[in-house]
């Protein structure tokens, strides 16, 4: 049975419109005329307990509304929203206890504080007993890789021990439904890789639902089997992430190495050439000619290596986003 | 039955005061970490000081009562009633609402309001060393201005003042729900602030106004926010119209406003986009 149900999910805002100049601002000021902007139309889908998954699309495509609309944040036009049996937007207090919204951008942290004194506010707040707060606090940062950090203020951690210190006093109340709004957003490798086996553990050990959008697209092929693609407020794709780079990239992507110089242009009755240097070429190759495509160049060509892939997906996302598909 | 009924009760009551503990505790840590700033706040409510100045060389005031030493100690019991009944919600909540810090607050089960109240009680509390360290200052400089209220009038001189902060928290944060329709709602403040000077006895006690200023003033919240605190401290009598009961009911007016502006201030909030 699904956690989370959207049915039909519209929301509009009415933004005002003013002409520049002057005389456009005098006529701002005496009457305001107001464009209806669609942030999200009539989505809808269904989010079993313990999935996770990613939600992607460009830069205002309804993503962040959406995730807002879900843990009751904003009010939608029109629709339905469900939520482990909740109207999001009532926000009752079972639901608040049961889900938590991360934005990368915002913080919930007091500035000027070590984070393990807004921790103990959070654990006050949701009634978690003093001993087992301390349990769970240690336990979440053993997880992230926090230790001192917790004792300083949190305008002295860097960006990364910031994000993880968030994430810790998010989830101290150990919420079943996990909103992540770009989690990972500005920080290094090394940090991003421990963001995200942190929450592969965290959804493994207390089954967690998780709706993460990120536009890194290593957080969301290595941790989302499903994936929610969104764009101008319009959902166009639901499904696996393996799916989608079948059904946007017919082709997949080849590497050859040669032995020897070679004419590249015989070359281009196999695919389309997408890099080329004195040795090595890298083509695409549509899926259903593969077999025997690769047969003939192993047959009429001195090749030292060989490998076949998907194309990197943030190409194929790209491609989808820009409506540049094959 | 009852026994489960007041064991949940109980707990409940147990939970909230433990938020409160927490909120008071992170806030007071986060008031000493602003020390300095408080210290330029404290020494910035002293327009009861000037006014006391101003007034105590007028021949005027024995016309409406007073002589110099009570009106010093008026003016000083003001200036004490005026540093812990500052309120300044209405910039907090503007500025948590133009960089969206109030979403994390809603969607954790506590109202947010308690955050916010919070944050000025743990002021006051951080402000109270020198408060005290300025009105020994005071009576060192003019130890004729010394008075000392019995420990009763004091203990009740404490609670009007906090129902008076209480009070004016409550008008405050009603009107800070504007911040949920425009950006710049902070601007209000400074409109409630003329009412605030004239009506609540800082600029002159009430006696001084003429009869029907001092009526139409008894109307509003204004003199029980000021003027009330300040005659108990200073061990006056005062206006009988004006008393503790009234302060309670604009404290029970003003909570059942504040619930019905909260809920429609963050219903547009949410509408618009949070």
């Amino acid at each position: 049975m699904p956690v989370i149900r959207v049915k039909d999910l519209s929301k509009e805002y009415l933004v005002a419109d003013k002409q520049p100049g002057l005389i456009g601002t005098f006529r701002h000021f005496f009457s305001r005329e107001y464009t209806s902007i669609k942030a999200v139309e009539s989505i809808g889908f269904n989010i079993d307990r313990g999935e996770i998954v990613g939600f992607i699309g460009p830069n205002g495509a309804g993503k962040t509304t959406t995730l807002k609309m879900l843990c009751g944040l904003i009010h939608p036009t029109s629709g339905v929203v469900n939520v482990s049996g909740n109207i999001p937007s009532l926000r009752k207090y079972k639901f608040l206890k049961d889900i938590t919204l991360v934005m990368g951008q915002k913080q919930q942290l007091i500035w000027d504080l070590p984070p393990i004194d807004s921790l103990k506010v959070n654990a006050a707040v949701y009634g978690i007993p003093d001993k087992e707060a301390s349990y769970r606090i240690q336990e979440l940062a053993l997880m992230l890789d926090l230790k001192e950090e917790l004792n300083r203020p949190v305008r002295k951690l860097s960006l990364g021990q910031r994000m993880k210190a968030e994430l810790l006093a998010s989830l101290l109340h150990r919420p079943s439904i996990l909103f992540l709004d770009e989690p990972t957003l500005g920080l290094d490798v090394n940090s991003q890789l421990r963001v995200r086996d942190f929450l592969y553990n965290y959804n493994q050990k207390y089954q967690a639902t998780i709706i993460l959008t990120s536009h890194y697209m290593a957080d969301i092929t290595s941790l989302c089997k499903r994936i929610l693609v969104i764009d101008k407020g319009q959902l166009f794709y639901d499904g696996p992430l393996a799916k989608l780079t079948q059904q946007f990239s017919p082709s997949r992507l080849v590497r050859l190495e040669f032995n020897e110089q070679i004419n590249f242009s015989l070359l281009k009755h196999y695919g389309k050439i997408i890099k080329q240097d004195n040795y090595s070429v890298k083509l695409l190759i549509n899926r259903n000619d593969l077999p025997q495509k690769i047969n003939n160049l192993l047959n009429n060509f001195s090749i030292r290596d060989l490998e076949i892939a998907d194309p990197p997906i943030e190409e194929i996302i790209s491609k989808i986003y820009s409506n540049k598909i094959e | 039955m009852f026994k489960k009924l007041f064991t949940k009760k109980r707990s409940r009551i147990f939970n909230l005061y433990r938020v409160f503990r927490a909120l008071f505790i992170s806030q007071y840590a986060l008031m000493v970490e602003y020390r300095a700033e408080i210290a330029l706040w404290a020494i910035s409510g002293t327009l009861p000081l000037i006014m006391l100045s101003l007034w105590s060389n007028s021949q005027a005031i024995y016309s409406f009562g007073y002589n110099p030493i009570n009106l010093a100690h008026y003016f000083i019991s003001a200036f004490v009633v005026r540093q812990f009944t500052a309120v300044w919600v209405m910039v907090s909540l503007e500025e948590d609402n133009l960089e969206g810090k109030i979403s994390p607050y809603l969607l954790q089960p506590v109202p947010p309001i308690f955050r916010y109240l919070f944050s000025h009680i743990s002021e006051q509390f951080s402000r109270l060393p020198l408060v005290l360290l300025m009105i020994f200052l005071l009576f060192l400089f003019k130890p004729n201005y010394f008075w000392l209220p019995n420990i009763g009038s004091l203990i009740i001189s404490i609670g009007t003042i906090f129902i008076a902060f209480l009070l004016r928290f409550l008008i405050h944060w009603i009107f800070a729900m504007i911040c949920f329709f425009t950006d710049k709602a902070s601007s209000l403040e400074r409109l409630l602030l003329i009412p605030y000077l004239f009506l609540s006895g800082m600029i002159a006690p009430l006696e001084a106004y003429p009869e029907q200023i001092k009526q139409f003033a008894l109307l509003t919240p204004f003199p029980y926010i000021l003027y009330l605190p300040s005659k108990m401290l200073s061990s006056q009598s005062f206006n009988q119209t004006i008393n503790i009961e009234v302060l309670f009911i604009w404290i029970v007016v003003l909570s059942i406003v504040s619930v019905f502006t909260w809920r429609i201030g963050v219903k547009h909030y949410s509408a618009m986009g949070a």
